[in-house]
This record gives C-alpha cells, sequence and structure tokens, in this order.
C-alpha cells in the first residue's frame, strides 16, 4: 500500500500551524508575490515567517512543500530564482514547480532537494510526466483533475515518481497553466502573476430583489437568486447565454467543490502517493475542518477499517460537490 | 435610490433613533479598549493590510442596533459603533449576523462557505474585504476570548450565553 | 515603414471542426492567392476529429508546397487518451524538422531531433527557451498573453539561440483547453457521444453575459477570446524587437485578404492606418483586441501611434 500522505494548504502562517497540528504529512505554501499561483492580497509568507513555519512543521515531523509554480516572463526569472534560493536555504523539503526554466534551474542550482511537479504543468500522460522526471529528476507529479481512476492506476505502471492528487476543494475545470482567462477580462495573468479572479476586480453587487451579482472587471459572471448558494467569481463558473438555449446557463461548470473522500480506498489502491486538499485562500476553520477530517479517514483505512467521512459539504463552494472526472468519463 | 413608498414598507432594521445612538455610546469606550489591545498583542496584522490600513470598513452586525466602523490604520486606529442613520461612506461593507461575524473574525467559520451559504453579504471593495480576513486569520487565538477575558467572569458568561442562542437559532 | 522582405508570414492550424469541403476550399484558396509563407495544419484541439482531418492532408499539404508555401505539422495540445498519445508519437516519427509540438508529451517523443515550440508548451522566458533550443527545438511561438515588453527580451534571447520566433497577430486568442468538451456540453451532451455538434459553429460557439455582453467563444474543448487580436499596429514594433515570425489565426473572414493585409503592411506597400481600414471591412461586425500585448485586459483594443 502507498504511503497515502497528507497534503495540507497553508494560506497564513497561522493556518500552516492548523494544518500541522490537525495531522498534515505536509503543508505547501508560497512567498507573497507572483512566484506561485495563490498570490493573492493578505496571503502567503515572508521569508522570516516560512523560516519559522519550517520550524514549526519540522519539530513536529511535518514537511514543507514550496509552491513556485507560476510561469515567469522573460526579464523576470530572477524573481524565481530568489525564491528557490530563498526556499532552499531555509530547508524545505521540495519545491512545487511548473516552468522548465525554473525547474531547470533548480535540478541544477539545488539538486538536494526534491522537485514536485506541479498540477500548473498539466502533465497527463506517462510521456509528459516522464519528460519531466528524466530531465529534471521530478520526483513526483501533481496530476490534473481530469483523469479516470482506471487511467491513473495505468499511468502509474508507465512512470518512475511518485503521484499526487487533488482530493478536496476546488474544481479545476481548465487544463491547469493553459488558463489565460483571468487575463483576458482584467489584464492580469493566472500563469506570471498567480492570480485568478483578482479581488481587486470582484465586485458584488445586491439587486432589489434580494438577488446578488457577482461581476469581474465589470462583466457579470453570475446572479444568484435570494436562496440560492453562491460560489467563486471565476469565468469558469460562470452562468452565459448562448443562441440556441433559452436561458442562462453554466457553459463550463456550476459552483461545485471536489471531494472525493469516498474514493480513497480506490486511489490508495491505484497507487496515489499523495492526497493533496485545495484551499490556500481558505481559513483556518476550512483548514481545521478538512485535514482532520481526511487525516482520520486515512487512518481508518490504513488500519483496515471502514472509514467514516465528516460532511464537509457546508464547506464547498455552491454547496455542492462532486467527484468529477475521477469517477465517470461522463464528465467530460 | 429608494422611493418614498418602498421605504416606508422596507423591513425597518434596529438602529435608528435616540435608543441606537444610547447603545453606541454605552458600548464605545470598550470598543474602545478592546481594538487598542488587540493591536498591541496582534502587530503583524498591520502588514497583511497594506493599503488597506487606511480603509474604512462598515461591519454590519444585522440584529443589533448599531453597526461598526472600522479604520484599520495602526497610526490612528478607528473602532466605533456607529447608528444606522448615521453611517459613514465606507471602502468595503461586511454585513451578517454578530456572532457569524465573531466567528468569521476568531476563524471558528470558514468565510467563503459563508459567502456560499449567503449568511455573509460582501460589497464595495472586494480586495479591502478579502485583505482583513486574511489578515484576522493569520491571528492565533480568540478575540472574543480575548475581549470577553477583559471583563472577567461576567465577560466570559455573557459570550458563553451568546455562543449558545446562536447555536440554537442555526439548528 | 522600412520594406521588410524577412518577416514571415504564417497561417496556424485551424482550430475549428470545418467541413470536409469547406475546408479543402479553403487552403486551395490559400494556397493559390494568399501572400503567405508558411501554413500549420493538423488538428490541435480535439482528437476525435483527427480522423475526418488526416483524410484530406495529404492532397492540402502537396496543393501548399506546390504553390511554394513551407508546411508545418502541429500536435495536439492536450494528450491523454490513448489516441491522443499515439497521435502524437507517430508525429514525432517524423522524418521533416517541421513539427510544431504542442505537449511535453510530443517533447519526450521527438527527443533531441528539430522540432519548433508551439503556442500551447509555455515558452514564456529566456530561462525556457534556452532550456528548449538545448532539446532541439528550432523556433518558438510564444504565448499570446506574453505582454510586448517581456516578447522583446524571449525574442532576442531566441534570435541569440538562432531561433525563429513567432507570435499571434490576427484571429481569436486561445483562453484555455479542457478535458470537457463545452460544445457537447452545451447541446446536452458529453464529449464521447457529441455527433460533432462543433461542426455547427465555423467561427466558435458566442457566449453572451446574462446582461447580453459577448464574452467568449466556445470551441469543442477550448474557450477563446470573442474578441480577434488585431496586432496590425503593432507590426513594426513586432519586427524591430526580433520577431521572426507573424501568426494569423484562420477566422470565418476572407483570410487571403487578410494575409494580403498584414503583407502590405510588411511590404511598406500601405500604410498601416490604411491597411487597419481594410482588415475592419474583411472583417465585419467582429471586435478587434490588443490588450494582452499592451499588458492590459486582453479583450481591450489600446489606441496605438504607430510610429512609421
Amino acid at each position: 500500500m502507498s504511503l497515502a500522505e497528507l497534503i495540507c494548504p497553508a494560506g497564513t502562517p497561522a493556518a500552516l500551524r492548523t494544518a500541522v497540528d490537525a495531522g498534515a504529512d505536509a503543508v505547501y505554501c508560497g512567498f507573497q508575490d507572483a512566484t506561485n499561483a495563490r498570490n493573492f492580497p493578505g496571503l502567503n509568507f515572508t521569508p522570516e515567517e516560512l523560516a519559522a513555519a519550517v520550524a514549526y512543521a519540522h519539530a513536529r515531523g511535518t514537511k514543507v512543500l514550496l509552491a513556485l509554480n507560476t510561469y515567469p516572463p522573460a526579464g523576470k526569472v530572477d524573481l524565481w530564482r530568489q525564491a528557490a534560493d530563498i526556499g532552499a536555504r531555509l530547508g524545505v523539503d521540495a519545491f512545487i514547480v511548473a516552468d522548465m526554466g525554473v525547474a531547470d534551474y533548480i535540478a541544477r542550482t539545488h539538486p538536494q532537494v526534491r522537485l514536485h511537479l506541479s498540477v500548473q504543468a498539466a502533465a497527463s500522460s506517462p510521456e509528459a510526466i516522464r519528460y519531466y522526471c528524466e530531465n529534471f529528476g521530478v520526483k513526483r507529479v501533481v496530476l490534473p483533475r481530469i483523469l479516470t481512476i482506471p487511467e491513473i492506476r495505468q499511468i502509474r505502471t508507465e512512470i518512475p515518481c511518485e503521484i499526487e492528487t487533488f482530493i478536496f476543494g476546488n474544481h479545476g475545470l481548465m487544463v491547469e497553466g493553459r488558463c489565460s482567462l483571468t487575463n483576458y477580462l482584467t489584464g492580469q495573468s493566472t500563469n506570471m502573476d498567480g492570480v485568478c479572479s483578482p479581488a481587486s476586480d470582484v465586485e458584488y453587487r445586491r439587486e432589489a430583489d434580494g438577488s446578488m451579482s457577482s461581476q469581474l472587471a465589470g462583466f457579470t459572471i453570475d446572479c444568484f437568486g435570494p436562496e440560492e448558494k453562491a460560489g467563486y467569481p471565476t469565468i469558469c463558473k460562470g452562468r452565459y447565454r448562448t443562441d440556441h438555449r433559452e436561458d442562462a446557463y453554466y457553459a463550463f461548470e456550476e459552483p461545485i467543490s471536489l471531494n472525493l473522500s469516498r474514493l480513497l480506498p480506490e486511489l490508495i489502491d491505484a497507487g496515489v502517493h499523495a492526497f493533496k486538499i485545495e484551499g490556500r485562500q481558505r481559513s483556518k476553520s476550512y483548514v481545521r475542518g478538512v485535514v482532520s477530517a481526511f487525516r482520520k479517514a486515512v487512518d481508518d483505512i490504513r488500519a483496515g477499517r471502514q472509514a467514516d467521512i465528516a460532511d464537509l459539504v457546508a464547506l464547498t463552494e455552491g454547496q455542492k460537490q462532486t467527484q468529477g472526472a475521477f469517477e465517470t468519463k461522463k464528465w467530460r | 435610490m429608494i422611493s418614498v413608498t418602498e421605504q416606508a414598507s422596507r423591513t425597518r432594521l434596529p438602529g435608528e433613533g435616540a435608543v441606537a445612538r444610547l447603545a453606541c455610546a454605552v458600548v464605545q469606550p470598550l470598543l474602545s479598549r478592546v481594538v487598542r489591545r488587540i493591536a498591541a498583542s496582534h502587530p503583524s496584522v498591520f502588514a497583511r493590510l497594506g493599503a488597506h490600513q487606511s480603509t474604512d470598513f462598515l461591519i454590519d452586525p444585522v440584529e443589533l442596533p448599531f453597526a461598526l466602523h472600522l479604520r484599520p490604520d495602526p497610526r490612528a486606529l478607528v473602532l466605533r459603533a456607529v447608528p444606522r442613520d448615521r453611517m459613514p461612506e465606507a471602502g468595503a461593507v461586511i454585513r451578517g449576523k454578530f456572532l457569524l461575524l465573531l466567528e468569521l473574525i476568531d476563524s471558528e467559520e470558514d468565510g467563503d462557505a459563508a459567502f456560499f451559504s449567503r449568511d455573509l453579504e460582501v460589497s464595495g471593495d472586494t480586495e479591502a474585504v478579502v485583505r482583513l480576513r486574511n489578515a484576522l486569520d493569520d491571528m492565533d487565538g480568540s478575540i472574543a476570548e480575548e475581549t470577553a477575558a477583559m471583563f472577567g467572569r461576567p465577560g466570559r458568561a455573557i459570550l458563553a450565553r451568546l455562543r449558545k442562542s446562536y447555536a440554537e437559532a442555526r439548528t | 515603414m522600412a520594406v521588410d522582405k524577412m518577416t514571415k508570414l504564417t497561417l496556424g492550424p485551424l482550430a475549428y471542426h470545418w467541413s470536409s469541403d469547406r475546408r479543402r476550399d479553403f487552403y486551395a484558396r490559400i494556397a493559390d492567392e494568399a501572400p503567405l509563407d508558411e501554413v500549420y495544419l493538423g488538428e490541435v484541439i480535439c482528437s476525435k476529429r483527427a480522423p475526418f482531418q488526416e483524410a484530406d492532408l495529404p492532397a492540402i499539404i502537396e496543393r501548399l508546397e506546390r504553390a511554394g508555401k513551407t508546411v508545418i505539422l502541429s500536435s495536439l495540445a492536450e494528450v491523454m487518451l490513448k489516441r491522443e498519445r499515439k497521435a502524437t508519437a507517430d508525429l514525432a516519427e517524423l522524418d521533416t524538422p517541421e513539427i510544431e509540438i504542442n505537449n511535453a508529451a510530443g517533447l519526450f517523443d521527438r527527443s533531441s531531433r528539430p522540432h519548433r515550440i508551439g503556442p500551447f508548451m509555455n515558452a514564456y522566458n529566456e530561462a525556457t527557451i534556452g532550456w528548449m533550443a538545448g532539446k532541439g527545438a528550432t523556433h518558438v511561438t510564444l504565448p499570446t498573453e506574453l505582454p510586448g515588453e517581456a516578447m522583446a527580451i524571449a525574442a532576442s534571447a531566441a534570435r541569440g539561440l538562432g531561433l525563429g520566433v513567432e507570435v499571434q497577430v490576427f484571429g481569436r486568442a486561445s483562453l484555455a483547453v479542457s478535458a470537457r468538451c463545452y460544445h457537447a456540453r452545451a447541446h446536452g451532451r458529453t464529449k464521447d457521444n457529441c455527433l460533432f455538434v462543433c461542426e455547427d459553429d465555423a467561427d466558435g460557439m458566442p457566449l453572451c453575459t446574462t446582461d447580453d455582453r459577448p464574452i467568449l467563444r466556445v470551441n469543442g474543448i477550448q474557450t477563446q477570446s470573442e474578441t480577434y487580436i488585431n496586432l496590425l499596429p503593432e507590426t513594426g514594433r513586432l519586427i524591430a524587437d526580433g520577431l521572426t515570425h507573424l501568426r494569423l489565426m484562420p477566422q470565418s473572414v476572407d483570410m487571403v485578404e487578410v494575409a494580403s493585409v498584414f503583407r502590405s503592411v510588411l511590404d511598406g506597400a500601405r500604410d498601416p492606418l490604411e491597411a487597419e481600414t481594410a482588415l475592419r471591412e474583411a472583417c465585419g461586425e467582429v471586435r478587434f483586441s490588443n490588450g494582452f500585448y499592451h499588458g492590459q485586459a486582453g479583450y481591450r483594443r489600446i489606441a496605438n501611434v504607430v510610429p512609421v
């Protein structure tokens, strides 16, 4: 059986300590700049905070993974290199990378630190994964959320590295690392700036009838009725009109979160090495709730007990959950 | 603009008129003490706020007779109770039940989840709200507990009773 | 602008699922009439469509080459299924140096033999371009969302390594790809039983916001911009910054005319302002954008004083 490590989000030092205390095997985090894909206002770590966080985590046997998973635009590569240098100096256990230039730099400069391939690299075939393993010594791949469990099982037999899959949180619809939707409306790029529907461009409007519309850079993304559950103002979870449909519809996906709690035994059996919980932008309360629930579930499974999974639907987007592509090809 | 007829038929929120002003006067010294204490014990909060240290936040607990005006500027910290008919222009407004707001501040509830369920409403500058949320979330300990502790055993008893009634109301 | 015979004008791979007849006629006219130097062919978006394309491919290649155009074969942007892996591996086996790779699976299959790097490969910076050049890349197409400043630095690095360097200057921008087919979804179907409904929308399926503002286009698993990128006013700047190839993406407009307009500006035969009017006429109502190039929201059109 694989180890089924729990990889948990840490948007702030307090969230990191919460995740460690709730039983994370590893936490992932980023600096307060464009070098990671959750470059959100008020989030993330200064180098001093990361140093303290590494000490806290290591003292409790938890690993710290540093996300350097954005794509530096030409002329700004140094910011990513410096971030890697700082991370290596502070003793992080692995870098999570997407850009080949960044991967190459770390492989040459800090060969002692593990490299994980971010979901932002969108490696969804054995060949693509092997490219990164053979060229940069990648030790683990974070798979895109588009594969069925039989497909993951097949990939496992053809690659020389560990597999990490998302099990809870944001249900990414687009191939990560290939999405310019946010940049198209706001001028800030997911790949280069690490933002997705930046708060600075989001506005919520309360209508007279109690409904609420969400706007991104002046474009209406969705409008929720007075009693309707809401979601993030992301373009891929918006409601649109098209010619042949009478009503506006969720053209890509409705507000919904991924929750694979019931598939954990199958994922472990398929050879998944580590389970990732999404949500660096979420609160300590979310981290505490989700990490403890999955800690208990994984411990139960490893002890051969039936896992009794806490209900997490209250924490999900739109208060709805899905097993997405992992369950069936029909999702596509 | 709200028309006269709409205004007449609108459910009247608590917090307009003399009683509300009196309530504000009573709680104000308390708020000043709380905010000074928190600022002194959690200085890192201000760094996460960045440029939004000078933003005016209106925190609006819908069932209380007043709202709170917060300007988290470390050099001139403002936290004051304001009656609803005298609410200042705010950069950002956060609206919800009082104990939900308290639980959000203490990270007992998740802000995004409260937003998804529509129990929490935000308007105005969304980035300011996100920064404030993340800054508060990085604080260890409970502001509610700290505040209650400032008032000894009676403070703690009031907090416990508030929590109990809120929990009952939600089930 | 000075006469520029060095810069090559290219036609990117057709993103849409046009009928066989339409595609054949389109490339016949492109071969005979369009002042283009290079043409990219092959299904990049959806592997289910590939068999339709492949049937006509030899005839189209022959026709284009007979007309003196260089043909480059492009690989799939998304590689997950067995058939997608095989298609990518087969393309990588070809003897010609003129293949464009759009997925890391293709880089693996191609090993160090010469190839071009497609716009889906995320060659955002000089370090990545340098890495790719060391692995056999001879040419790189920069990401469409890269701002002009970064483009100049990337282009200069690529040129220094002897690479050709290209960017899209016309047509809808690819904004996202997914494993899910949004054309099928719009018609209540899944990708496996899509019945190729994407053939109905030759220029993508329009999406509007609930308050009726046009915003995006759906093309199978791909999401595109509502606006056409138009960097006609920026061509002088692009060439000065070292871009060697300018890419036009096939849209449902007179692409021969579009190519002629860009060619006339490169040749110095027409001033950009006059050319812009001609391009506007060729494209009808569609909105133009150049926001990405100027580091602003991609859909925006930034007014530009053209240095002549």
